[in-house]
């Protein structure tokens, strides 16, 4: 059942909502803490994040992924529908695959990112990180959909790292490790229909799992019961953060200006912008933002998303990017030091033409050694590909650990 | 014969912003003021026992962040408090709640539109967008752009500048926003009648329009650009009452050597060889100076206070065609005990909110049509709130202080002058509609104060009850505002200056008005300015 | 092969296709109906009566496009011209207005003075406007040298009028006739005549700011009523004569059903026969609502801009009720020769306001403004020897009725005849005909979407750059190869020709390159 129920007239009593998964996450929360993600009480760290963190990198971890927006798209116009929404082609989802994508204003300006779950022929599931019902249902005129958010019906979790595939398999998943990366498979659990993407938020091997809310806590057990002998680990928001920062993937609201959201007009994003324009397919039709995209692609853009790898070992959040001959060319927006890559890593804008792979910039990092401020100019450099990367996110079959 | 620098009539909280400000500078400035009491519209009145009301203006935004800073108003005693939210009550029952926080907002708004609950973030980046455009001209002076002066060509140039700077769409949606109704507005985003009823209320608020009328969507805005601490939007109290504020900014022209004189209105302003001289107070004692500052309305300045003579026939004319109709009505109330709104249940929480009694665009304007034809509106929008919620000083504990803010309310009943009987069956109405919501609440009223336009006018000197010192339509807005020309809060005679809500930024307790007018005097002075300008925080 | 295809035989479709035609293009224009015309247009309504069925006085075709084709040589001539409006009172105490002049039992010196001064800026106020009447939008927010050219034009034409009327040329332009004729006049009468130039045709009430504005774009070509021989379909004939003059095809009874894609460009059309016309280029002149949401559909458009459409406000609030009477109708105090004028019914701003309250709530007046004409006093064509067609427009009647137009339409007509008989007592006893269409009837005999005489409401966020939506205000729709060229597009509706033209003269310069 639902745990989140706001139609009730004593709705105000509750100021936030517990996750179908809570019973589970409260026995296992030893820190106590808990931080909101929208609706839902969420975990930032159950024990320690850094723990949690190699449980991603190492064994298995355990991510309540409820609280994503979630929206189901079906009807005779679900596809049409879909392609005139997002930039890529939804035509090249086959049945039973999943793809990232993200949709834009007709400015060409990105509303948010999300992964399609093309769940049986012409039915979509839209995940996303912001509420789109508004967008979604302005694009719907002409067109002849249903769409729903589901939210609060389907409950998910992300289970993510190398012995993931293990768990799974004990589990009785039969047939999961023939699983693709992107792709989606159907399993009976218990009687109940689980749904299985091989997808994920940690640039790993990793599985999302889907319930019907009212078996959560049914998937939740099994998961455990199955991960005990794979090191499984429950993993808190913490943890997640740094896994998607290694895996270099952006957040909006952290790494981009959702363009709903944005009230200075100049402070959003294209798609190119966010080093996304491999999504942006002009060989389909009219799709929202196409025009201006064109244009940009022929008068070049604004910004550059890069992916630095900076000396040193000082974290560079909030920090100014400069050219190498200290030209204030952008700024920081996410960073840490990666456990996996050993490196000092970072997310940022800077200003086009700057931005080619390969090129040399100097950040100028704040730090503190025992309350002590202190600066420094790190050398930093261009990186193209994500920081960590293993061989294992993309074989299939998996190996077991 | 004692002369001084700079007389200040009017001691509402814009003449004493201005005279702040000139005592500051060092000039030796004179306070006049009709009523025993300071604070024009910004008042806390005891009225009934131990009760305090802030019986005209009853919550605080817009006053300028700037002003207050730099007034230094929290060493002179003021302090503004946020109060919860905002609730809108509709007649089936039911009600549309807006928390401080945001999930729970929207949660609540998903009750009555799952899209709408979603299109609000939208709506609020495209409020916030014009809110971020228009704070910037708040505090400074319009420029004329009839004028070929570099000061004007500049001003007009810099606020192309920042016009243009909007880029092309939202150039379009500003010119959109300034030019529609708000119904039309809110249909662009909402489709829930009751949260289009809920965001609708602010466009009409001290307006003499109906929701449905073209312009209604700037007004919202003037409701909307404020804020408390950086919260935009976000509305407040004055501990003890709105009177905090004006007398946090009396004590501060006090201390700066400015005198205040109370108890006598101004018989004239006195004018010789064109420039003025003074005032005659109506109590027959004159006070001489070369600068004359009015912070009176624009009719009251030049109609009741001026000798035609000294004037010329067509600013007289503009004068008199000057819009102040006043559109709201107000009653003040001490409460037994606190009222129960039967659609409330036991959402306690929402008593501490700004109350709305309206659930549709259709009834907010027929309540228009009412004050069209010459009376008030039979079912009226209320905005009411109970300051005692969040205000320990204003009532006894357990006892609670009532503002109603009642639109429509025209300033004449069918062309003819308010009588006490169309007080008392206006009071009638209100008390009425709030019983329908909140039955019992009748039982618990101790002592009813009902303010008509009359009663505004008479006591607080706002022409014809119009609570914004003229109405706020774009030929009365910037550099038409008051009138073409007197943008720049100079008189038709020299050393005479208005500082008053009539002026440009317009009304509300934002201080703006007497700011900027304190800052053209002092150029025209040649004395340093030390008043702020302009909006740099962003 | 032709080389555009113009949708819609209006009298912008015509014009645009005559200009297109006179430049060299290869043009068909595809009218649905048996005739053209679309809203100017005449027919016969009973036995004899004509009528002009939609609009039906000329005050807004543009003089440039009555010469550059040369209308005159192609039959187009005028029964009357120069029309007096008759503020009608029901005692017969009636004020005739004509430009500056007033004239009545009641106009007093005054009166006269403040309308000489009214007359006076507002022609001016007026002539600034109608001075974008011709021109191609400008984009905000641009940096290109054509859009700011035109933009400093127009500063400079308000700016050269001097600080006087450039000051209240900004003071009142965003505002309401209401309280502009309560700063001038005294007179209830000629306010609630004057008040109707604000509201005409709009979903607008005297006390609705953009009212002025509405009555300078009425008047923005001079604002002379006149009446064309044979009615307004005259006009459109003549129109279609010099387009076909010019090798334009005109297709009569050729309904297109949707416009024909190749990929993200229009190609053509599909007529609801099922034949299929190429054309690189295609103008249409339907409303933007039909013209995107009917022909094109939604979702071969970006959806920011679909969404706009969707919102466009386009309710129709105008009926029109023709009679056919056996004898002229004698209205109490107004002599033969006047009742020819433009009368009006509209004895206060009061009146004209509350009129407009019940359209607010999807309701028609009961007590309506009405605009009448007797066109057969000045054209013996348009009906019988002896006899007479009276043809008013009636506000307000909101296409979106609450309780139906199948059910209210009766009723409707019958208070609208009462109204009238209180002017013309003796008018019932006449009647051989009536005629009621409604905005519902407008919207299906006319094709226009809403039932809105200029296809998307008159109004400040609606004109200009904004016209009918930023993104296609230029003539240009965002899918290439698709133009809009009726009234929804700048300067609007209203018999006027110029919408057509502009964009006839924005596609010559496009394929120019």
């Amino acid at each position: 059942m639902r745990t989140v129920r706001f139609d009730s007239r004593d709705h105000y009593r509750n100021k936030v909502y517990p996750s179908p998964f809570h019973s589970r996450q409260k026995e296992l929360n030893g820190l106590k803490e808990w931080s909101r993600w929208f609706d839902y009480l969420s975990v930032p760290a159950y024990t320690c994040p850094t723990m949690e963190y190699f449980s991603g990198r190492n064994t298995c971890g355990v991510f309540d992924i409820t609280p994503m927006v979630k929206h189901l798209v079906s009807g005779p116009d679900a596809l049409a529908y879909m392609n005139r929404l997002v930039t890529r082609d939804v035509a090249k989802i086959k049945p039973g695959r999943v793809g990232y994508a993200v949709w834009c204003t007709d400015e060409g300006q990105v509303i948010d990112d999300g992964t399609i779950f093309h769940l049986r022929e012409g039915v979509y599931r839209l995940c996303s990180q912001e509420h789109q019902i508004d967008w979604m249902m302005i694009n719907a005129n002409g067109f002849d959909v249903n769409i729903i958010e589901d939210t609060h019906d389907v409950a998910g979790l992300a289970l993510q790292g190398p012995t993931s595939c293990a768990t799974l398999k004990r589990m009785g998943l039969t047939g999961i490790e023939d699983l693709t990366p992107f792709g989606l498979r159907y399993f009976d659990l218990d009687g109940i229909e689980l749904m299985v993407s091989r997808t994920g938020y940690t640039g790993d091997l990793g599985y999302e799992l889907w319930i019907d809310a009212g078996y959560a806590e049914l998937l939740w057990d099994r998961v455990f019961a199955a991960g005990e002998l794979h090191q499984i680990q429950p993993m808190g928001s913490d943890a997640l953060e740094m896994l998607r920062i290694e895996a270099g993937f952006i957040l909006a609201g952290a790494d981009f200006m959702p363009a709903q959201h944005t009230v200075r007009p100049t402070h959003t994003r294209s798609p190119f912008e966010l080093g996304l324009g491999w999504l942006v397919d002009f060989k389909k039709p009219v799709f929202n933002g196409r025009r201006a995209l064109l244009a940009e692609k022929e008068n070049g853009s604004r910004y550059a998303l890069v992916k630095l790898d900076i000396e040193g070992n000082k974290p560079a959040d909030s920090s100014y990017v400069y050219s190498s001959t200290n030209k204030n060319i952008g700024w920081i927006t996410s960073a840490m030091w990666s456990p996996s890559a050993k490196k000092n890593i970072a997310l940022a804008t800077v200003e086009t033409p700057h931005g080619a792979v390969g090129e040399e910039m100097l950040v100028e990092i704040y730090y503190q050694r025992e309350l002590k401020w202190s600066r420094v100019k790190a050398k930093a450099r261009v990186v193209k590909d994500a920081f960590f990367d293993p061989p294992r996110r993309r074989q299939t079959p998996p190996a077991d650990w | 014969m004692k002369k001084y620098d700079a007389i200040v009539i009017g001691a509402g909280h814009n003449g004493l912003t201005n005279a702040a400000y000139l005592a500051k500078a060092g000039m030796n400035v004179l306070m006049v003021e009709k009523n025993e009491y300071i604070g024009g519209a910004t008042v806390s009145r005891n009225l009934h026992e131990d009760w305090i009301y802030s019986n005209c203006s009853y919550v605080c935004s817009l006053l300028r962040p700037e002003v207050y800073r730099s007034l230094d108003l929290a060493k002179y005693g003021l302090q503004v408090v946020p109060y919860g939210g905002s609730v809108t009550i509709s007649q089936n029952d039911d009600y549309l709640a807006s928390y401080v926080d945001h999930d729970a907002s929207r949660r609540e708004m998903q009750r009555h539109s799952h899209r709408d609950a979603d299109a609000e973030a939208r709506y609020w980046r495209d409020i916030m967008r014009q809110c971020r455009f228009i704070r910037q001209f708040l505090l400074r002076t319009a420029p004329d752009p009839t004028s070929f002066k570099p000061r004007d060509l500049l001003e007009m140039l810099h606020l192309g500048k920042e016009f243009w700077k909007l880029g092309e769409d939202v150039l379009y949606d500003t010119i959109r926003f300034y030019t529609m109704s708000i119904s039309d507005f809110l249909d662009e985003y909402f489709e829930s009648p009751l949260i289009k009823a809920a965001h609708a209320g602010s466009g009409i608020i001290g307006s003499a329009m109906g929701v449905m009328s073209p312009g209604t969507a700037y007004v919202l805005l003037h409701h909307a650009m404020g804020d408390v601490d950086g919260t935009a939007g976000a509305w407040g109290f004055a501990r003890g009452g709105m009177g905090a504020i004006s007398k946090a900014m009396g004590a501060c022209f006090e201390d700066n050597g400015g005198e205040i004189l109370t108890g006598s209105g101004v018989e004239q302003i006195m004018v010789k060889n064109g420039k003025v001289t003074g005032v005659a107070l109506e109590n027959g004692n004159e006070y001489h100076s070369d600068i004359v500052v009015s912070n009176m309305t624009l009719p009251r300045t030049f109609l009741e206070c001026m000798d035609a003579n000294d004037l010329q026939p067509e600013f007289l004319k503009r004068v008199r065609n000057f819009k102040i109709r006043g559109s709201s009505g107000k009653l003040n109330i001490a409460l037994d005990g606190l009222p129960k709104i039967t659609a409330l249940r036991d959402n306690q929480e929402m008593m501490h909110a700004d109350i709305h009694l309206i659930d549709s665009i259709e009834r907010l304007e027929r309540a228009y049509d009412d004050w069209k034809d010459g009376t008030w509106s039979k079912d009226p929008y209320i905005d009411m709130i109970i300051p005692t919620m969040t205000d320990p000083t204003m009532a006894p504990p357990g006892k609670h202080f009532m503002s109603v803010f009642v639109q429509y309310v025209p300033p004449k009943i069918h062309g003819r002058d308010w009588t006490d009987a169309d007080r008392d069956a206006f009071g009638e109405t209100v008390m009425n509609q709030i019983e329908n919501y909140a039955p019992g609440f009748k039982d618990l009223v101790l002592h009813a104060e009902v303010r008509t336009p009359r009663e505004l006018e008479d006591e607080v000197g706002l022409t014809e009850g119009n609570i914004f010192q003229g109405e706020l339509t774009m030929d009365q807005l910037m550099f038409n505002r008051p009138i073409p020309g007197y943008a720049q809060y100079r008189g038709p005679v020299k050393g005479l200056w208005m500082c008053g809500s009539s002026n440009h930024p317009g009304g509300g307790v934002m201080a703006a008005p007497g700011a900027n007018a304190a800052r053209e005097i002092l150029m025209d002075q040649r004395k340093p300015n030390n008043v702020p300008e302009g909006w740099i925080d962003d | 092969m032709t080389d555009t295809i113009i949708i819609g035989g209006g009298h912008n479709g015509l014009v645009c296709a005559a200009y297109l035609a006179k430049a060299g293009h290869k043009v068909t224009v595809l009218e649905a109906r048996d005739k053209v015309g679309g809203a100017a247009v005449t027919r016969e309504f009973a036995p004899g009566f004509k009528v002009s069925a939609c609009a039906h006085l000329l005050y807004l075709l543009d003089e440039g496009i009555q010469k550059e084709l040369a209308l005159a040589s192609h039959g187009l001539s005028m029964a009357a011209t120069d029309l007096a409006t008759m503020a009608m009172d029901e005692q017969g105490q009636h004020i005739r207005i004509s430009g500056a002049r007033i004239e009545g039992a009641n106009v007093t010196d005054a009166d006269q003075a403040a309308m000489t001064e009214y007359h006076r800026y507002m022609s001016r106020f007026a002539a600034v406007l109608g001075g974008l009447n011709n021109r191609v939008p400008p984009r905000l927010g641009t940096s290109t040298g054509k859009d700011l050219r035109s933009l400093a034009r127009l500063g400079w034409n308000i700016r050269k009028m001097g600080k006087h009327d450039m000051r209240d040329f900004l003071r009142i332009t965003g505002i309401n006739v209401y309280d502009v004729l309560q700063e001038e006049f005294d007179n209830e009468l000629l306010k609630g005549a004057l008040s109707v130039d604000g509201v005409l045709g709009s979903f607008l009430g005297t006390r609705s700011n953009n009212s002025v504005f509405c009555a300078l774009h009425r008047m923005s070509q001079g604002g002379r009523y006149s009446l064309p021989e044979g009615g307004m379909g005259a006009v459109s004939n003549a129109i279609a004569a010099a387009a076909t003059q010019y090798g334009a095809e005109i297709r009569t009874s050729s309904p297109v059903k949707r416009l024909l894609l190749d990929f993200d460009q229009v190609s053509g059309v599909e007529l609801e026969n099922g034949e299929q016309l190429m054309a690189k280029t295609v103008v249409s002149s339907a409303d933007p609502k039909t013209t995107f949401n009917q022909l094109l559909g939604p979702q071969h458009l970006e959806a920011g801009f679909a969404n706009k459409i969707k919102h466009l406000r386009s309710r129709g609030c105008v009926a029109k009720l023709h009679l056919a009477l056996d004898s002229l109708p004698v209205f109490t105090g107004l002599g033969e020769t006047q009742s020819g004028n433009r009368l009006l019914i509209a004895p206060s701003m009061n009146y004209v306001e509350r009129a407009f309250n019940h359209a607010k709530y999807g309701e028609y007046s009961e007590h309506p403004v009405i605009e009448i004409t007797l066109p057969s006093i000045h054209d013996d064509s348009v009906a019988p020897q002896g006899q007479h067609v009276l043809s008013a427009n009636v506000q307000w009647a909101p296409t979106d009725l609450k309780m139906g137009w199948a059910e209210a339409k009766h009723g409707f007509t019958e208070a609208v005849i009462d109204v009238i008989a209180r002017y013309a007592p003796d008018i019932r006893s006449s009647i051989l005909h009536t005629e009621m269409l409604t905005p519902e009837d407008i919207e299906q005999q006319f094709l226009i979407g809403g039932g809105h005489w200029h296809h998307v409401e008159l109004a400040m966020d609606q004109f200009l750059m904004m016209r009918p939506v930023p993104g296609a205000a230029q003539y240009a729709s965002p899918v290439d190869g698709l133009w809009l060229c009726g009234a929804g597009s700048h300067p609007g509706g209203g018999v006027m020709g110029c919408a057509g033209r502009n964009a006839a003269n924005a596609i010559l310069k496009t394929n120019r390159g």
